[in-house]
């Protein structure tokens, strides 16, 4: 009898673990349907606290999946005309002070962009999920007065920046809220907080992120999108080096 | 031997004129030996110094690496064969291990390349024996500048971050064990260097190197899959740039040495145009106008033998003195532009240096006594004799 009770009480755990896997997957799912798309223009306002003020930079963001992408920097003047081309896993600057288009190397992709708590790195790095990681659910807690799913992702695949993360989705709206990057020594690296959530062509989703590189000291990188579009004809010649130059 | 008589009985019965172009010739003569001297001196203490501390007798680079290209440094590493590690065993070669990652001092980020080596290696002058071997503990050394840079002391901790081979982040702190003092900047500027077996581990690259740098008792041959470099391809910049000094260098000796040939041109000028009724004397006594042309040139010429002894006469004790104490350049705080350069320059004087220039100076102040004594051979003697001016 006590046997048959351990028996059942193991399988009613298996399957309880394999419920919730498999609810995780089917979260991690959602929320890049929320998150992804084939294609995306952003307008943006990047909020850079330095020591003793903040700057803001306003750039437009072009993206085709997660192998191209081109953005082009509107504002402060000082930054107004500068632009930078990712392909697969190349990224070019160009500066219309000197009139000169860069490559942005090994070294150099470890810096941050303009100040902030992004690296040129991070901003490469924009795989769905799904493809990278797999989730288990580890609770829920309260974010900001929204119920989240407590998720920790493993990496499944060897070419993954971060080696685990955990991320709290919202439960309702299927929106991460938070998000840790971990290193494979357990490290947390950086810390992805989401808010103002809205509905975008019938998707939710965040339109203020604040990036926090957690080795770092400051106050983190504030990244407010102004205008999101999903889904829109980008040509292709956007995604070439002579664009840089027009 | 009756013109050279002649010509210095003339040049020393000028007096302070004489003196005065003898004066500046000398000058110039002892600062081409000094500032010559000085970047020869610089030169091989910068060639010495990055042998020592970086290019030891040579190294062997994996194919794909190239020290001016950052791009390559993600795949250039290949794992040691047994032969190499032979080597390694013997101290004749040195493995390296490079690979770029963030450093976080102080809550700071910044662009670092790490670089593993053999803490038993004897090849380099980097004290890679003060990196412990510890299972606790990581430890790095780094080059005073780096430390200066990082605002790090021997003893702090340092939180690394950097991608594995497969591009995973990972992050991890290590203790400084060693602040060293190098004169080399490229070992020195934004280098962190830990033990090559830690470094292999931390990059999931087991047993793997960049590269090889050979000792003086590697018996010198192809390794396969590793390209040699020799220290005339791994010095070139630093002979690039010790020969552009030079050639800046030039210019100021050019001009000093001008001025001083002026002086005697002048001279020279002046004692041809006072002298007529010297040379028509000259010339009825029966001397060829090729003869008190020679007269003439080698009183000027004879400035520069007189130079070359005053200039020895006070630059040899001061340049033997430079040459004991050396030319303290104070530390290169900055080391902005990655040029070997030691704290304490001792110049270096050839003996080629020293007959090169005593021939230029010879040869020049030859030349610039020449030119105006060939009005002589257009002289007409009967009016020469009479003083009249032609």
């Amino acid at each position: 009898m006590k046997m048959k009770t351990i028996l059942i009480s193991l399988l009613i755990a298996s399957a309880t673990v394999g419920l919730l896997a498999q609810d995780a997957k089917e979260i991690l799912e959602t929320v890049d349907l929320n998150m992804s798309s084939e294609n995306r223009i952003f307008e943006s306002d990047m909020v850079i606290h330095g020591r003793r003020s903040s700057r803001t930079i306003t750039s437009i963001s072009y993206s085709v999946g997660d192998k191209q992408s081109f953005t082009e920097y509107l504002a402060p003047a000082r930054e107004q005309g500068t632009k930078m081309l990712k392909l697969e896993n190349k990224l070019w600057i160009y500066s219309p002070s000197t009139d000169r288009t860069i490559q942005i190397s090994g070294h150099m992709l470890r810096q941050s962009v303009m100040g902030s708590d992004l690296s040129y790195e991070d901003m490469m790095d924009d795989r769905k999920l799904t493809e990278t990681y797999d989730a288990t659910i580890a609770g829920h807690e309260d974010i900001g007065g929204r119920d989240t799913w407590v998720l920790d992702l493993k990496a499944i695949v060897d070419d993954v920046p971060y080696h685990s993360q955990k991320i709290w989705v919202d439960s309702e709206r299927f929106v991460p809220l938070k998000q840790e990057m971990f290193a494979k020594s357990g490290q947390l690296l950086k810390r992805t907080t989401l808010s103002d959530v809205q509905k975008v062509q019938g998707r939710w989703f965040p339109m203020t992120m604040v990036y926090k590189d957690m080795l770092k000291d400051g106050q983190g990188t504030e990244f407010r999108l102004t205008s999101v579009k999903f889904d829109q004809e980008i040509p292709d010649y956007m995604f070439t080096k002579a664009a840089l130059k027009q | 031997m009756l013109s050279l008589k002649l010509a210095f009985k003339n040049l020393l019965g000028a007096g302070l004129r004489t003196w005065l172009n003898v004066l500046a010739l000398s000058f110039a003569f002892v600062l081409i030996i000094f500032y010559n001297g000085m970047i020869d001196g610089w030169n091989r203490q910068a060639q010495r110094d990055t042998a020592a501390w970086e290019t030891g007798e040579g190294q062997f680079w994996h194919p794909a690496y190239d020290k001016y290209d950052p791009f390559t440094i993600e795949d250039a590493h290949a794992p040691m064969s047994e032969d190499i590690l032979k080597e390694v065993n013997n101290h004749t070669l040195a493995p390296v291990l490079v690979s770029q990652a963030t450093a976080y001092p102080h809550g700071r980020a910044i662009g670092v390349t790490l670089r593993g080596i053999d803490p038993n290696q004897e090849v380099l002058e980097l004290p890679s024996s003060k990196l412990p071997q510890s299972n606790r503990t990581d430890y790095a050394i780094i080059g005073k500048n780096m430390a200066r840079s990082a605002n790090l002391e021997a003893g702090d901790r340092l939180l690394l971050r950097w991608r594995d081979k497969n591009g995973t982040f990972d992050a991890r702190e290590v203790e400084i064990a060693e602040v060293f003092r190098c004169d080399v900047p490229t070992v020195d500027n934004g280098q962190v260097y830990i033990a090559i077996s830690t470094l292999q581990e931390m990059l999931a690259m087991e047993n793997e190197a960049t590269l090889l740098v050979a000792g003086e008792a590697f018996e010198m041959r192809e390794l396969e899959g590793w390209d040699f470099k020799d220290n005339e391809f791994l010095l070139a910049d630093l002979q690039q740039i010790i020969d552009s000094k030079k050639v800046g260098g030039s210019v100021l000796q050019g001009l000093l040495l001008i001025i001083a040939l002026i002086a005697i041109f002048d001279t020279q000028v002046l004692s041809i145009f006072r002298r007529q009724k010297e040379i028509g004397t000259y010339i009825a006594l029966g001397l060829t106008r090729a003869q008190v042309v020679g007269i003439f040139t080698l009183e000027g010429g004879a400035h520069s033998i007189l130079a070359i002894l005053l200039g020895s006469a006070y630059g040899i004790p001061l340049l033997l003195l430079l040459n004991r104490n050396g030319i303290s350049m104070g530390y290169a705080e900055d080391m902005a532009f990655d040029i070997p350069l030691a704290e304490v320059i001792f110049p270096y004087y050839s003996l080629r240096l020293i007959l090169i220039t005593v021939l230029i100076v010879v040869i020049t102040a030859t030349i610039v006594s020449y030119l105006p004594a060939r009005k002589i051979s257009k002289m007409k003697p009967t009016d020469a004799l009479k003083g009249k001016l032609q």
